[in-house]
């Protein structure tokens, strides 16, 4: 670590996050050791079964074009694949359990919660994470919409926001229908309305609430023949 | 999560018999519900059968007019099939109404029927809960309860099924695929989906029909019955939350009357609820106020609240009132 004229020494916000989370992890794993259960729904109760050493999984993953081969313990996430061992921070962890959309990411070009998924069942798969959808210096037409439409505060959600966005696309010119889509006929891709885009964004939450501007953003790029592949 | 060794399983025999041969496995599909659970200690397997490449993601035609989708088709690609949307319409609305894209891009048919209860206390491993561990008491009995059940519950148990495809299947008299672990006789067979989920009685912890080991292959619907298909959901948000109460009907009706219907209820028991008496009534009859209340009351016979939940047995009829209206008018 560097040294830092205020504290003494360079602690990054990341550094900080990091040996907190640690600490969490840590302390996660002294609690419940009694209470927990290995149950399967449909089978009777049975005395728990010893929890077994971890083990070391290859995963060979091909991130934003690139070949990267993991070796890692079975319960890593997509998630912690990509920020821990790849270094690509781009995509957030926000509530670890499905529930905020941060961590969205594209598997072989279909939006997921990186975060519910474990990195070994992806072998062999491709992954684009929001480091990938840039062109060089050229930003993604979703990246430019959001930075013109001001679609966002805080940024926390903003990676996840736009690899939804760009899976969500994608959907639609798909024809896959939504909630609100009033006739299931199958045909021509769904017009996204204000009301279809909020629907099928609704697994990405703005803490900042900046989601007008998100909306804004998304229906233009939406109306842009062509964009967003 | 705690440590579990992991396994690719190569076909659903193979599948079958590894679950059935580690003590504490579990198959994995798209792994939505099952880490979450695993994250919280609530679930802690500790052996994984990945069952994500088994070829089981095509949905067919059958020969007898119904669909055969199998057990790891994602139900994004199950509500957007175009069989589905034309002749299953209420197995793709159920299917929209739940979860996120991100979700249902990941979800399975089977781990759809599969998934646990919501219930806050089964998910606070410092609560007791029948379910999760026997004999240790139930925290939603006298605690909060707006979100549980109000038919089928027992003094063990008051949990909901959270599913809202399962109430579809339920109403579509869907059927479900098995194949048991060759320890087990390595045969296949086909519960009825009335058959499937298990009300949780002093057993709450057993869920389903299944038997260890017993892997879903694929979910088999019928020809639908005719009449216009809705699934009416109610929730605290309007978007990605889970139902308070839902109503999925199949409503055959020509000039005001209707021929015959099928009712099937989620967020109220711990299974997706039927009632063949209330469907009786539904036989050439109009949709008037006395007619939708004795329809109502038949339905929710023998419900009662929990107290914070009571507002669900008005609620559902209301619901229900409302859906047959919409479903005449059609």
């Amino acid at each position: 670590m560097k040294a830092n004229p205020k504290n003494g020494w360079d602690v990054t916000r990341r550094t900080v996050l990091c040996a907190t989370a640690a600490a969490t992890v840590h302390a996660g794993l002294e609690v419940n050791e009694a209470n927990a259960q290995a149950m399967t729904p449909g089978a009777p109760a049975a005395p728990p079964a010893p929890e077994p050493a971890p083990q070391l999984l290859t995963t060979r993953l091909t991130v934003n074009g690139q070949a990267h081969t993991l070796h890692a313990d079975a319960r890593t996430t997509l998630l912690d694949a990509l920020r821990e061992h790849l270094q690509l921070t781009g995509s957030k962890k926000g509530c670890d359990h499905g529930q905020c959309g941060a961590c969205t990411v594209l598997v072989e070009g279909r939006r997921i919660n990186a975060c519910l998924s474990l990195a070994a069942m992806h072998d062999g798969q491709a992954v684009t994470t929001i480091e990938g959808l840039a062109k060089g210096e050229a930003l993604h037409p979703l990246q430019a919409s959001f930075l013109k439409h001001d679609g966002f505060q805080c940024g926390y959600c903003t990676p996840g926001q736009i690899c939804s966005a760009a899976g969500m696309l994608a959907e639609a010119r798909l024809g896959m229908p939504s909630h609100v889509t009033a006739d299931l006929a199958p045909g021509a891709a769904p017009a996204l309305s204000d009301a279809e885009i909020r629907e099928r964004m609704s697994g990405n939450i703005c803490r900042c609430s900046a989601y007008p501007n998100i909306v804004a953003a998304i229906r233009e790029v939406a109306a842009q023949p062509g964009a967003a592949a | 999560m705690k440590a579990f060794s992991y396994e690719r399983a190569a076909t659903p025999e193979a599948a079958a018999q590894a679950v059935m041969q580690h003590p504490g496995a579990k198959f994995i599909a798209g792994g939505t519900n099952l880490l979450d659970l695993m994250k919280l200690q609530v679930e802690t397997p500790t052996h994984l059968v990945d069952v994500n490449r088994l070829g089981l993601d095509r949905i067919e035609d059958t020969a007898g007019g119904g669909l055969r989708i199998g057990a790891l088709v994602r139900n994004s690609d199950l509500a957007a099939d175009a069989r589905v949307r034309q002749r299953y319409a209420v197995l793709s609305r159920a299917l929209l109404s739940g979860a996120s894209g991100q979700l249902r891009n990941k979800a399975t048919t089977a781990g759809n029927l599969l998934q646990r209860t919501r219930c806050y206390y089964f998910y606070d491993t410092s609560k007791p809960c029948n379910k999760r561990q026997p004999g240790a008491g139930c925290a939603a009995i006298g605690g909060f309860n707006r979100m549980h059940a109000v038919l089928g519950a027992s003094s063990q148990c008051i949990a909901v099924h959270p599913s809202d495809m399962a109430v579809a299947m339920r109403v579509l008299d869907a059927s479900v695929e098995t194949v048991l672990p060759a320890a087990a006789g390595g045969a296949r067979r086909v519960i009825p989906i009335a058959d499937f989920h298990r009300l949780p009685g002093n057993t709450p912890h057993i869920e389903t029909s299944l038997q260890p080991g017993e892997f879903i292959t694929a979910v088999t619907l019928p020809p639908p019955p005719p009449g216009v298909q809705l699934y009416r959901k109610v929730r605290d948000r309007a978007s990605y939350a889970f139902a308070l109460v839902s109503v999925a009907a199949i409503v055959d009706a020509r000039g005001g009357t209707i021929r015959a219907g099928r009712l099937a209820f989620g967020g109220l028991a711990h299974q997706p609820w039927r009632v063949a008496g209330a469907e009786a009534l539904l036989a050439n009859a109009q949709a008037t106020p006395a007619t939708l209340a004795a329809v109502g009351n038949a339905a929710l016979q023998g419900a009662h609240g929990q107290g914070h939940n009571d507002f669900k047995i008005p609620l559902v009829q209301r619901v229900l009132a409302a859906t047959l209206v919409q479903a005449v008018g059609a």
